[in-house]
C-alpha cells in the first residue's frame, strides 16, 4: 500500500512488451502462517509465465491477489499499472472482465447446462442479447476444447477432464487480456493435457493474451512457457527459460524437471 | 492460539457485523438493476412448489388435531359452536404462519444453505465473482425475494388446508355442513386478523432466505462446512422466526388493539 496511486482509472495499454501485471514485495499470511513472504513478478504483454512449486506453497494465493479476491498484507499488485488494493468495486469489476481465471476444479455452475454456463458471462457481463451471435460464440468456444457434443449436458454428467475443459471454454469465451490458469492440465490424460497446453499457446498467439500458468505438469510447462519461475517457501527462488532451469546447478530446481524422464 | 484469546462476545459481535454487511450489500444489489427474473421464477418454483406437499400435509393434520384437542374443552364450557371460530383465529393468526415458517426453515433455509455452501466449496461463487458477474445479485437477491414471496403464499394455502382439516374433524362428531363451517370461520375473521398475519410471513420468508444465503455464502471451504451451513441456517432461521413473531405480536397489538 505504498505509493498511493492518484490516477486509478484503468489505462489503455498498447505498447508491446509493456508490463501488464506487476507484483512487488507481496507478503500474505493466514493466521500465523506466512504463506507468501516476498513475491516479485512482472508479466509482460503476450508472455506466458509458468509458476512451479510444491503443493501448498501459495501459488493459488498469488494469483488470487491479482484479481483482488485476496488482499496482500504487504507489497503491491498492479495490473495495467493500477494498484488492485486501491480499486473501488466498479474498477475491480472492470478489471476482472479483462482477466480470465481458470479454477483448479473448473468451477462449472452445476445448476446450469454446459450451454447456460457458457452463456452466463456473455449475457450477464457483456450484456449480449443477440441469440444467434451468442450461439455462435458458445459453439466456437466449446469446439475449441472439443466439447461440442456435451453442449446440452449438465456438469454432473461430465467427467473431471471435461468439466475442466468446459471451465476453460467459459473463461476463454470472454477473450480476456490476461489469463490465470490454476493447474489447467491436472487430472487430465496426456493427450488432452497436450491439447490444453497447445490451446494456451494458441490463445497467446491469436489474442496476444498474457498468461500466468500454475502447473505441476512439466510437459505443459515445456510447451507453454516463455519463462518459468520456481516458488519455494513464499518466495520465487529461480527464474529462467525451460532449458536454463532444466540444466540448473541447483539440485532442487532440477528435481522439478526429472519427473518427465 | 490467537483465535482462542478472542472472547466469545467479540466473535458474536463480529458475526452480527458480518450479517449487517451482508444485509447492506443485499440491499445495494436489490436496487442495482438487471434483476434476474428467470432465476427468480425458477427459485419460486423450487421453493414454493416443492414445499407445497409438506406444507399441505402438515397444515391438514394441524387443523384436524386442533379441532380434536379443542373440542372437549369448549364442550365443557358449552361453547361448542365456537369451534370453527377458535380454530380460524388461532390458526390464521399464529399457528399457521409459525408452523409453516418453521417447516420452510427446515426445508428451504437448509436447502439454500447447502446449495450456496457447496457452490462456495467448489469455487463456483468465486468463479462467478472473479468473472466480473455479480453472484449476490444472481444467487442471493433472487433467493431472498423468492422466499419472501413464496412463504406468504404457502401460508395462505396452508391456512386454507388447515381449516379444511378442521372441518373434516368436526364433521366426524358434529354434523356441520361445509358452507356453514366456512361461513363461521370467515365471519369470525377480520381484516385485522389477516393483514398482520400475512405481513409477518413476508418477514418470516425474508429471514429464511436471508439466513440461508448468508450461511451458505459465507461458509468455509471444506466439505464439512456444507453440512454446517445447512444446519446453522435452520437453527438461526427458526430462532429468527420466533423473534420476529414476538415482535409482530407487540407491533400488531399497539397498532390495532389499543
Ligand atoms: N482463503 C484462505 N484462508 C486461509 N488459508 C488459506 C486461504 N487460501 C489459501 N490458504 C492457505 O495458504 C496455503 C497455500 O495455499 P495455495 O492454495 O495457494 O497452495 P498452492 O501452492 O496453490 O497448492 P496446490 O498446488 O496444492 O494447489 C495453504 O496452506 C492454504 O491452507
Ligand atoms: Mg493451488
Amino acid at each position: 500500500m505504498e505509493a498511493a496511486e492518484t490516477d486509478i482509472k484503468l489505462k489503455k495499454p498498447e505498447e508491446k512488451g509493456e508490463v501488464v501485471v506487476n507484483i512487488a514485495h507481496v507478503a500474505k499470511s493466514f493466521g500465523n502462517k506466512d504463506v507468501l513472504k516476498d513475491i516479485n513478478l512482472q508479466l509482460k504483454r503476450g508472455e506466458n509465465v509458468v509458476v512451479l512449486g510444491k503443493s501448498g506453497q501459495g501459488k493459488s494465493v498469488t494469483i488470487q491477489c491479482i484479481v483482488g479476491m485476496l488482499t496482500p498484507d504487504k507489497g503491491t499488485v498492479k495490473v495495467f499499472g493500477n494498484d488492485v488494493a486501491q480499486m473501488g468495486e466498479e474498477q475491480i469489476k472492470e478489471l476482472r472482465i479483462k482477466i480470465g481465471f481458470l479454477f483448479q476444479s473448473g468451477a462449472l455452475y452445476d445448476s446450469m447446462t454446459v450451454r447456460e454456463n457458457m452463456e452466463f458471462p456473455l449475457t450477464r457481463i457483456k450484456k449480449m442479447t443477440d441469440q444467434a451471435e451468442i450461439d455462435k460464440l458458445v459453439e466456437e468456444a466449446l469446439d475449441g476444447v472439443g466439447l461440442k457434443d456435451a453442449i446440452d449436458k449438465m456438469p454432473s454428467d461430465l467427467s473431471g477432464g471435461m468439466r475442466k475443459r468446459a471451465g476453460l471454454a467459459r473463461t476463454l469465451i470472454m477473450q480476456p487480456e490476461i489469463m490465470l490458469y490454476d493447474e489447467p492440465t491436472t487430472g487430465l490424460d496426456p493427450i488432452t493435457s497436450r491439447e490444453i497446453s497447445e490451446l494456451i499457446l494458441r490463445m497467446q498467439e491469436k489474442y496476444k493474451t498474457s498468461s500466468i500458468i500454475i502447473t505441476h505438469d512439466m510437459e505443459c510447462a515445456r510447451i507453454t512457457a516463455d519463462r518459468i519461475v520456481i516458488m519455494n517457501d513464499g518466495e520465487y527462488i529461480a527464474e529462467g527459460s525451460y532449458e536454463e532451469l532444466e540444466n540448473s546447478e541447483d539440485e532442487f530446481i532440477r528435481s522439478f524437471f526429472n519427473q518427465t524422464k | 492460539m490467537a483465535e482462542q484469546a478472542i472472547p466469545g462476545y467479540k466473535k458474536w459481535l463480529e458475526a452480527v457485523g458480518d450479517q449487517g454487511v451482508f444485509f447492506s450489500s443485499f440491499f445495494r444489489n436489490l436496487f442495482r438493476g438487471g434483476f434476474e427474473w428467470s432465476e427468480f421464477v425458477r427459485q419460486c418454483y423450487e421453493i414454493g412448489y416443492r414445499s407445497m406437499m409438506l406444507v399441505g400435509i402438515t397444515s391438514f393434520i394441524m387443523g384436524l388435531v386442533l379441532i380434536l384437542q379443542l373440542r372437549p374443552s369448549l364442550l365443557e364450557l358449552g361453547a361448542e359452536s365456537m369451534l370453527p371460530r377458535t380454530l380460524a383465529v388461532s390458526f390464521i393468526r399464529e399457528i399457521g404462519p409459525v408452523i409453516i415458517a418453521i417447516i420452510c426453515a427446515g426445508k428451504v433455509a437448509s436447502g439454500i444453505g447447502a446449495e450456496l455452501g457447496s457452490m462456495k466449496v467448489t469455487e463456483q461463487i468465486d468463479a462467478m465473482e472473479v468473472s466480473g458477474a455479480n453472484p449476490l445479485q444472481y444467487l442471493v437477491v433472487t433467493r431472498v425475494l423468492a422466499t419472501a414471496f413464496m412463504v406468504p403464499l404457502l401460508t395462505l394455502i396452508g391456512d386454507a388446508i388447515g381449516l379444511f382439516g378442521g372441518f373434516l374433524a368436526l364433521n366426524f362428531t358434529d354434523d356441520i355442513s361445509f358452507s356453514l363451517y366456512f361461513t363461521k370461520c370467515i365471519s369470525s375473521l377480520e381484516f385485522m386478523d389477516l393483514l398482520p398475519a400475512v405481513v409477518k410471513t413476508i418477514f418470516f420468508g425474508f429471514a429464511i432466505g436471508f439466513v440461508g444465503c448468508y450461511k451458505g455464502y459465507n461458509s468455509n471451504k471444506g466439505t464439512e462446512s456444507v453440512g454446517l451451513a445447512a444446519n446453522s441456517a435452520v437453527v438461526t432461521a427458526s430462532l429468527w422466526i420466533f423473534v420476529i413473531d414476538a415482535l409482530a405480536v407487540q407491533i400488531t397489538s399497539i397498532l390495532f388493539y389499543r
